[in-house]
C-alpha cells in the first residue's frame, strides 16, 4: 500500500476532483491518497466524488483557507 | 459475465440529462455518467471566489445528479481540446460567444471515443426537439448525430419517438414504446416525470450550462482577444475573466479590481505573474494589471484603483505598485467618478 499526496492549493471544482480521479486511476486498491486544496467545495464534492466510485474518505480537515483529505481507494472497479 | 448493454450519458447537472439517463436505466441498461469541463463551466466557481456567495449551499450538480441515480460519473477536462471550439465554430456563436452546436458534436464525438474505449453500446443526451433555439431543433439534432461520428448510436430518450429510430431500439436493447415524445420550450412534462421519479431538488440553470452564454462574460471574451491580436486564452485568462471589476482605461493594459474580500485573496493566488496595485492607507481591493503598462500610466492606474478604496474621499490615498519584483509607493488622489467614463468598463 503507497501513500501518496496532491496539491491542488488554488484550483476550482472542479479540478481538484479531476486531479483526484486522474490519480485513483494510476493507484491500487487499499492505496491513500491525501490532497490539499484551498477550494472550499472540494469538502461536499470530493466526498460526493467518493461515494459513486467506490472509494473512501479517511478524515477531512480545515485550517483557514485549506482543507485537507484523506482517501483510500476502493476495490479493484475504480472509477 | 453479464450481457447487460452500457450506455453513456452527457450529464450536465440538469434535469434533462438527469431524466434521460433515469429513463434508460429503468429499462436495464447499465448507465453511466460523463461530464465535459471546458473551462467555461458555471459549476461553482463564483461561489467559490465570491465571499457573499458562501452561504448558499454549493453543490456540484452533475455529481449531484449521478449520486441520485446511483450511477458512477467520469469527469473529463477538455480545455485545451475546446479551444478548437470556441476559436472557429463551424455553425457559429449563439447570441453570446457560445458556440452551442459546435459544443455538441464536440461533446458527443468525445462521449463517443469514450464509450468505444470503455467498452460501451451507445450515448444518450438529455436533448429535447425544439428546446433550445441553436442545438436543440429538429433540424440541428441529425447534424450533431452525424458530425459527432455517433449516427444511430446518439440517442434522445426525452424526445426518441419525435426522431428516427436509433441502434439501441432496433436492437431492442431499449423499448421504443418506453421513451418519450417531448418538444417545445416547455418543461412541464419534464417536470411531472422528475414528480413520478420522486426527484427533487434539482437545478433549474436560466440560459446554458456556461458562461459563454452570458453578455457580459462574453464581452469580457471579445475584448481579450481583440487586445491580444489573437484568439488565445490560458486556463487562467477565462477564470481571471469571472472575478471583479474589468476596466480599460487604454489600449495596452486592463486593470482587475476585486469587489470583494473573496475576490481579492483569489487574486492574491495571481500575484506572482502580474503587475499589481494595493491601497495602503486606507482598506481597498486588489488590483492585478493585465497586459502591458508603461511606467508613466502607473500613478494614473493607482489614482483609478483609490477610487474603489475606502479613501475615494480622501485628498491622498497611498498606493503600493509591484512590478516586476520592483515596489513602487505612489500618493495620489482618488480620480473622481465622473472622470471613469462608462465605456472604460469592459
Ligand atoms: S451553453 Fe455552453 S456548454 Fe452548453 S452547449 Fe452551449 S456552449 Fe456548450
Amino acid at each position: 500500500m503507497s501513500k501518496i499526496s496532491l496539491d491542488l492549493r488554488g484550483l476550482l471544482c472542479p479540478l481538484p476532483v479531476i486531479r483526484v480521479q486522474d490519480k485513483i486511476k494510476t493507484l491500487e486498491s487499499g492505496d491513500q491518497l491525501e490532497v490539499t486544496c484551498t477550494d472550499p467545495g472540494v469538502m461536499h464534492d470530493i466526498p460526493t466524488w467518493c461515494r459513486i466510485n467506490g472509494h473512501s474518505v479517511l478524515s477531512s480537515s480545515r485550517s483557514d483557507y485549506e482543507f485537507v483529505l484523506n482517501l483510500q481507494v476502493g476495490g479493484a472497479d475504480r472509477g | 459475465m453479464s450481457n447487460k448493454r452500457k450506455a453513456v450519458a452527457l450529464i450536465s447537472g440538469g434535469l434533462d440529462s438527469l431524466l434521460a439517463a433515469k429513463v434508460i436505466q429503468e429499462q436495464g441498461v447499465h448507465v453511466e455518467g460523463i461530464n465535459f469541463f471546458t473551462g467555461f463551466c458555471v459549476e461553482g466557481h463564483t461561489h467559490a471566489i465570491r465571499k457573499k456567495d458562501k452561504a448558499k449551499p454549493k453543490r456540484n450538480n452533475a455529481l449531484w445528479v449521478a449520486e441520485q441515480l446511483n450511477m458512477k460519473l467520469h469527469i473529463i477536462d477538455v480545455i485545451d481540446e475546446y479551444k478548437s471550439v470556441l476559436f472557429n465554430p463551424k455553425h457559429g456563436y449563439g447570441a453570446n460567444m457560445n458556440p452551442c452546436l459546435d459544443c455538441k458534436v464536440f461533446m458527443v464525438s468525445k462521449a463517443k471515443q469514450w464509450a468505444e474505449e470503455n467498452g460501451f453500446d451507445f450515448i444518450i443526451t438529455g436533448e429535447v426537439v425544439g428546446q433550445r433555439p441553436m442545438s436543440q431543433r429538429k433540424d440541428t439534432m441529425p447534424v450533431i448525430s452525424r458530425e459527432s461520428g455517433a449516427d444511430d448510436l446518439l440517442m434522445r430518450p426525452l424526445c426518441a419517438k419525435n426522431l428516427p429510430e436509433t441502434l439501441p431500439e432496433r436492437e431492442g436493447w431499449v423499448n421504443r414504446d418506453e421513451l418519450f415524445d417531448f418538444s417545445g420550450r416547455t418543461r412541464k412534462p419534464q417536470m411531472a416525470l422528475a414528480e413520478q421519479y420522486g426527484f427533487k431538488d434539482y437545478a433549474t440553470p436560466a440560459g446554458g450550462c456556461c458562461f459563454l452564454t452570458d453578455k457580459s462574460y462574453s464581452e469580457k471574451l471579445v475584448d481579450l482577444w481583440k487586445y491580444r491580436g489573437s484568439k488565445e486564452y490560458e486556463l487562467d485568462d477565462i477564470m481571471l475573466l469571472k472575478v471583479g471589476r474589468h476596466i480599460r482605461p487604454g489600449g495596452d493594459y486592463k486593470l482587475i479590481v476585486a469587489r470583494e474580500e473573496g475576490e481579492s485573496r483569489f487574486l492574491q493566488g495571481y500575484k506572482k505573474g502580474f503587475t499589481w496595485l494595493q491601497v495602503m492607507s486606507h482598506g481597498g481591493p486588489l488590483t492585478l494589471v493585465e497586459g502591458k503598462i508603461k511606467e508613466e500610466e502607473l500613478p494614473f492606474a493607482a489614482s483609478l484603483v483609490a477610487r474603489f478604496s475606502q479613501g475615494r474621499d480622501a485628498d491622498k490615498v497611498t498606493v503600493k505598485c509591484v512590478r516586476d519584483g520592483e515596489e513602487t509607493i505612489f500618493d495620489v488622489k482618488p480620480l473622481p467618478p465622473y472622470e471613469i467614463p462608462e465605456a472604460w468598463y469592459v
